[in-house]
C-alpha cells in the first residue's frame, strides 16, 4: 500500500522521493507554477506553488512529500499571495498580451486568469530591453522574461550547449545570452533545441510563425490552465 | 432584476484609447435596451455632454493616461463617481501607447516632427491649448483608486455585461473562464 499525505483535506498517494507538486499532478490536483516543469530538476524560484505544510509556507516543487503531512494550496490566503506574486510579474516586466505572439498559450497569462488577477495592482517598472533578433530562425523578446530559468536549465541539461543563463541579482537579475558579443545569432542554438520549446512566456519565439493559431483554439482558449493538469505531466 | 425608480448615472470616457471598448461595449447589442431600464447616461462620447454631474454612480475609464488633460479628465471622473471602473488593456496596463515608455518623449517627439523621412521643416506643436504630453504613458490606478477592472482588448460585450449586470445586482463581479481576457 503507498503512502499518502493530505492535501486541501484530499488523501495524495506518492512514491518515495516525489515531490509534493509530482504527487499531486499525477493526482489530477492543479497546483500554480510557472519555473516548474515536469522534465526538469526543480528550481524554486517563482514561488507559485508555495503551498502550507503542517501551516509552514514552503514551495511544493521543491519540498519531498512524506506520510502524514498536512498540505493546504487552493485556499484564499495562499491564492492571494499567489495573485501578487504574479502581479509583481507583470509589473516588473513588459507584458502587452494584445501584441504577443504567445497570447492565449502563455503560462503567465493563463495562471494569472487562473488566479482572478483583474488589474497589475502596482505601479509599472517599464523596463527598457532590448529584443535579440540576431537568429535567424528565433526571437528573443526580453520583455516578458519571468527569469524561470527553464530555458538555462534545457539547454545546460538537456541540449549540452549553455546558451542561456541568469546574470545579476535581486531586481537587477536577467537573462543573459552565452555568447561574446551576447546576441543569440553568435551561438549555436537552433529550433531543434529543447531550451526553444520550454519558454512559459513569449520571449523564445519561433521567426516567422507568430499568431498561426487564431483566437479561440489556443491552448488556454480552450479550457483553463486547471483543466491542463495531464498534459502538463506528459510533458507539453 | 426588478427596474428601480432611481436610474443609476453612468458617466464614460476615452482617455489614451481607441474607441474599441467603447464600440465593445455597444456590442452588448439588444441588451443596451434593458441596461437603459437601470441606468441614464450622463458624461459620455454617447451623450457629448461635457462635464460629469456631481453624482454620478459608475464611471467607465477607456485608456491610459499619456497627456495632462487625461489626468485632469481621470481626476473629474473620480471626483464625481462612486464607482470606477476601468475597461480595457490600455486603462489597466497602459497598453500600446504605454510601448513609447521605453523612449524618452524627445526623442518621439523629434522623430516624429523633425527627422522621419518626407518632413521638411516641421515643428514640435507647442500651442497652449494642446494637452502636454507626459513623460510615460500611465494606467489609471497609478493616478487614482479605481474600483473594479474589465481586463481585455478590448473586452467582449459579454464581458462587459457581466460586470455591470454583476454591479446592478449588489454581486462583486467576476469574469469566468472564456470572458477573462488580458488580449
Amino acid at each position: 500500500m503507498s503512502q499518502t499525505f493530505m492535501l486541501d483535506g484530499k488523501a495524495i498517494p506518492f512514491e518515495e522521493g516525489q515531490t509534493i507538486i509530482q504527487a499531486a499532478t499525477k493526482a489530477g490536483v492543479f497546483i500554480p507554477h510557472l519555473c516548474y516543469h515536469p522534465d526538469f530538476k526543480p528550481h524554486g524560484s517563482c514561488k507559485l506553488c508555495t503551498v502550507k505544510v503542517n501551516g509552514r509556507q514552503t514551495a511544493s516543487c521543491t519540498m519531498r512529500a512524506m506520510a502524514g503531512m498536512v498540505v493546504e494550496s487552493d485556499t484564499e490566503e495562499i491564492n492571494a499571495e499567489r495573485r501578487a506574486l504574479t502581479q509583481m510579474l507583470f509589473v516588473e516586466g513588459n507584458h502587452f498580451c494584445p501584441s504577443c505572439e504567445q497570447s492565449g498559450n502563455c503560462q503567465l497569462q493563463a495562471t494569472a486568469y487562473h488566479l482572478g488577477m483583474m488589474s497589475p495592482h502596482y505601479d509599472h517598472f517599464f523596463p527598457s530591453r532590448p529584443v535579440d533578433a540576431s537568429h535567424p530562425e528565433v526571437l528573443l523578446d526580453f520583455n516578458r522574461c519571468i527569469l524561470c530559468s527553464l530555458c538555462v536549465r534545457a539547454s545546460r541539461d538537456v541540449d549540452g550547449k549553455n546558451v542561456f543563463a541568469l546574470s545579476g541579482r535581486g531586481i537587477g537579475t536577467h537573462l543573459i545570452v552565452n555568447a561574446k558579443s551576447g546576441q543569440l545569432g553568435d551561438t549555436d542554438f537552433t529550433l531543434d533545441d529543447k531550451a526553444a520549446h520550454v519558454c512559459p512566456v513569449g520571449v523564445i519565439l519561433r521567426k516567422r510563425k507568430g499568431f498561426a493559431v487564431p483566437i479561440g483554439e489556443r491552448t488556454y482558449d480552450k479550457q483553463p490552465i486547471s483543466g491542463t493538469v495531464d498534459a502538463v505531466t506528459e510533458g507539453h | 432584476m426588478n427596474a428601480p425608480t432611481k436610474k443609476l448615472k453612468v458617466a464614460t470616457t476615452s482617455l489614451a484609447g481607441c474607441f474599441g471598448c467603447h464600440m465593445s461595449f455597444l456590442d452588448i447589442d439588444e441588451r443596451l435596451f434593458t441596461l437603459l431600464d437601470y441606468i441614464e447616461f450622463d458624461r459620455s462620447p454617447l451623450t457629448d455632454i461635457k462635464h460629469c454631474s456631481p453624482d454620478c454612480d459608475i464611471g467607465i475609464i477607456e485608456g491610459g493616461l499619456c497627456n495632462a488633460e487625461n489626468v485632469h479628465v481621470l481626476r473629474e471622473f473620480r471626483k464625481n463617481c462612486k464607482v470606477l471602473i476601468a475597461i480595457g488593456a490600455c486603462a489597466i496596463n497602459g497598453g500600446l501607447p504605454a510601448q513609447r515608455n521605453h523612449l524618452p518623449l524627445t526623442t518621439i517627439l523629434e522623430e516624429v516632427y523633425h527627422t522621419s523621412p518626407g518632413l521638411a521643416n516641421g515643428m514640435i506643436p507647442n500651442d497652449p491649448e494642446l494637452p502636454l504630453p507626459l513623460d510615460k504613458v500611465h494606467p489609471i490606478h497609478e493616478v487614482v483608486k479605481i474600483d473594479y477592472f474589465i481586463p481585455g482588448c478590448p473586452p467582449s460585450g459579454d464581458a462587459i455585461w457581466k460586470v455591470l449586470t454583476d454591479l446592478l445586482a449588489g454581486r462583486e463581479p467576476e469574469l469566468g473562464h472564456g470572458l477573462m481576457h488580458y488580449d
